[in-house]
């Protein structure tokens, strides 16, 4: 069975400069797609990544991380769209570091892709209708 | 009234305008040789003096125009001239002679009978392209345009009816939801602007500030239906002794509740980017440092005054939509200062005119009347605001079909030039390159952001249309046109004069 998740990986400052995320492709076969990292040498840092593969596997490369001093957190946090807000302004357009407000070509109304949400926070305040919501 | 001239279409873009003397005016003719200037649809266009039907008659080709490459001449009779007087003698035989000019009225009359023609400030562009303007302005009656943005000037006044006993409302001292409203009318008038902030608000204490709640958002509940809170205080009179009054309010019980807004529809906008090595929060939203981005606010294309750049047929009295119900132009807005450069089709590339408008609050849409939050600046409201144009003349047509590439706006940097009010502009560009999502600008592809919403104002194009061509919304002819080019009405800056510290004061 196949597995998918987001998580947020926080690094110990020993840890930053050692190629971990590569160790989980060659010893257990995961697949991963990085949202977001800020590794800076000698200090901490994150990852947030969408991670996939055999259950089995993927259970593995968890407790590796784990036992390497990788701390673990689901990406919990959830940003959505309140639509009925929503003026499709574009306000948010420059603001979000992924691209998930798009414009849509004919409408031109702003369509959010949930999927590219990295839950960084930046375009809750700047929607001036405060359409963008952050669930927990 | 017959038609003041006749038009000859000979093909979609070539057409002849024919006229009598006495119905040229210095004024038309200046309009039309002006719109020549302007002509990407026609090949040529002149205008023929002189009895069409009597022998003698005088040919003039007073403007001449090819493709906009050439400015306007007149060629009194000469060779030239002849062949088109030839020419105008073998079409003579087909002419099919069609009225050009309409007047308000005579659509009033076919929108009534549900037989206009209306259709949004985007679509005139396809079809003046395909159909090319003569024949489009004989089968176009209005031109709906429209925008959805924050406006800041917006504010309601109400009256909320005189409580038992009787009470003076004190100026300064009346609040709905916490949010200061403006009390120094008579005794039970309320004016609430959009951008108060209630006492309680932090403001910039910690920059950027949140900016939550204010009175766009209090305006935006009231309009839902939403009861709201009032606080008031007085001092008490003989005749008004209440002295404190704390009650729920909802918009059905006030008497009159009205939106009105003193300066809003800019037409054309800056385009806000940050030089500076910080982000900076401005009334424009988010500036990222180094052109990390660039913001516009207008509705290009179809933004009422950019589809009537000299005020031709919107003017005080024009019937309009307001928030999702009907209102009025009032006046022109404050700031307004058509004396701006110009491009060729006339359009400012400034912020230039404004409007002022009026309308019955209790009819209006939270769905059009939105309070929204600009983090480090302040609350304000977000309106629909939609304007009928009567094509009353190919003249006015024209104008209409302007297209995002055609309308240029300035970039400034709010960081430095903006604040400090210097002059300096950076560049200018096209909506239609904001539109693409990157400008170019001293080397750098800047990504583009907007606060204005063209879905938004597109709607509200789409909902005037069909109020017109459903013969919901009559048009009214403007009493008072709003002040045009050299008109001498110009925006002064702060006329600063120090208050000299004087002891004997
Ligand atoms: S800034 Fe807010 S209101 Fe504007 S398009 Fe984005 S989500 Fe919608
Ligand atoms: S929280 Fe907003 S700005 Fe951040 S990634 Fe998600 S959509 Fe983009």
């Amino acid at each position: 069975m196949k597995v998918a998740r987001k998580i947020v990986l926080h690094f110990p400052a020993q840890l930053v400069e050692k190629a971990i995320a590569y160790r989980l492709v060659k010893d257990f076969d995961l697949q991963f797609n990085i949202l977001k990292a800020s590794i800076i040498p000698d200090s901490e840092g994150f990852i947030v990544l969408e991670l996939s593969g055999e259950k089995d596997a993927y259970n593995q490369g968890i407790r590796f991380l784990t036992r390497a001093g990788v701390k673990i957190e689901p990406l919990s946090q959830n940003v959505s769209r309140n639509e009925e807000k929503c003026t499709h302004c574009g306000a948010c357009l420059t603001v979000c570091p992924t691209g998930a407000f798009e414009v849509e070509d004919a409408s031109r109304r702003i369509f959010f892709n949930h999927d590219k949400c990295i839950v960084c926070g930046n375009c809750l305040k700047a929607c001036p209708p405060r359409a963008m919501e952050l669930h927990f | 009234m017959p038609a003041p001239y006749a038009k000859l279409a000979l093909k979609d873009d070539l057409a002849l305008f024919l006229t009598s003397p006495s119905y040229i005016n210095k004024s038309r003719l200046c309009n039309h040789s002006l719109l020549c200037k302007t002509k990407p649809h026609f090949e040529y266009f002149f205008y023929y003096l002189g009895n069409f039907k009597s022998a003698d008659y005088t040919l003039q080709v007073l403007s001449f125009q090819l493709l906009c490459k050439f400015t306007c001449y007149p060629v009194i009779i000469d060779s030239r001239a002849r062949k088109y007087y030839d020419l105008l003698l073998k079409i003579s035989l087909f002419i099919k002679i069609s009225t050009m000019q309409k007047t308000i009225e005579e659509i009033n009359a076919k929108i009534k009978a549900g037989k206009a023609v209306a259709v949004n400030a985007e679509e005139v562009i396809g079809i003046v392209r395909n159909k090319g303007i003569a024949r489009a302005a004989t089968e176009i009656d209005v031109v709906t345009t429209a925008t959805f943005a924050p406006m800041c000037s917006s504010g309601i006044y109400f009256n909320i009816g005189h409580p038992k006993p009787r009470m003076k409302l004190d100026a300064g001292k009346t609040f709905i939801n916490d949010v200061p409203a403006y009390t120094g009318f008579a005794a039970t008038d309320v004016m609430l602007g959009a951008t108060a902030l209630p006492d309680s608000d932090p403001r910039n204490k910690e920059h950027p500030g949140d900016f939550n709640y204010g009175g766009g958002h209090v305006i935006e509940e009231l309009v839902s239906g939403k009861d709201v809170r009032i606080s008031a205080s007085s001092y008490g009179t003989d005749c008004y002794p209440r002295k404190k009054l704390e009650s729920w309010l909802n918009i059905k019980d006030l008497n009159e509740a009205v939106l009105y807004n003193f300066r809003n529809a800019y037409q054309n906008y800056n385009v806000a980017v940050n030089l500076s090595d910080k982000t900076i929060y401005t009334y424009l939203g988010i500036l990222k440092p180094r052109l990390g981005n660039a913001v516009y606010c207008s509705a290009g294309q179809l933004s009422p005054l950019l589809n009537d750049p000299y005020y031709k047929t919107i003017g005080v009295g024009s019937h309009i939509f307001l928030g999702g119900g009907e209102g009025y132009i009032s006046w022109h807005g404050t700031q307004h200062n058509p004396d701006v450069p110009r491009t060729a089709n006339g359009v400012p590339k400034r912020g230039s005119g404004t409007l002022s408008i009026i309308g019955d609050l209790k009819q209006m849409k939270p769905r059009w009347l939105r309070g929204v939050s600009m983090q480090g600046y302040g609350v304000s409201l977000s309106v629909g605001i939609g304007i009928p144009i009567p094509v009353l003349s190919t003249e006015i047509l024209e104008y209409t079909a302007v297209t995002d590439h055609d309308i240029i706006a300035t970039v400034i940097d709010y960081s430095k030039a903006y604040p400090q009010f210097t002059s300096d502009v950076i560049g200018e560009v096209s909506y239609g390159q904001l539109k693409s999502g990157v400008i170019q600008l001293m080397n750098k592809e800047i990504p583009t952001a907007s606060l204005s919403s063209y879905s938004g104002a597109l709607e509200i194009s789409n909902i005037l249309k069909d109020w017109i061509n459903g013969g919901l919304f009559l048009l009214c002819p403007p009493v008072k046109p709003i002040p045009g080019v050299k008109d001498g009405e110009a925006t002064k800056p702060f006329n600063y004069r120090p208050v000299e510290r004087n002891n004997n004061h």
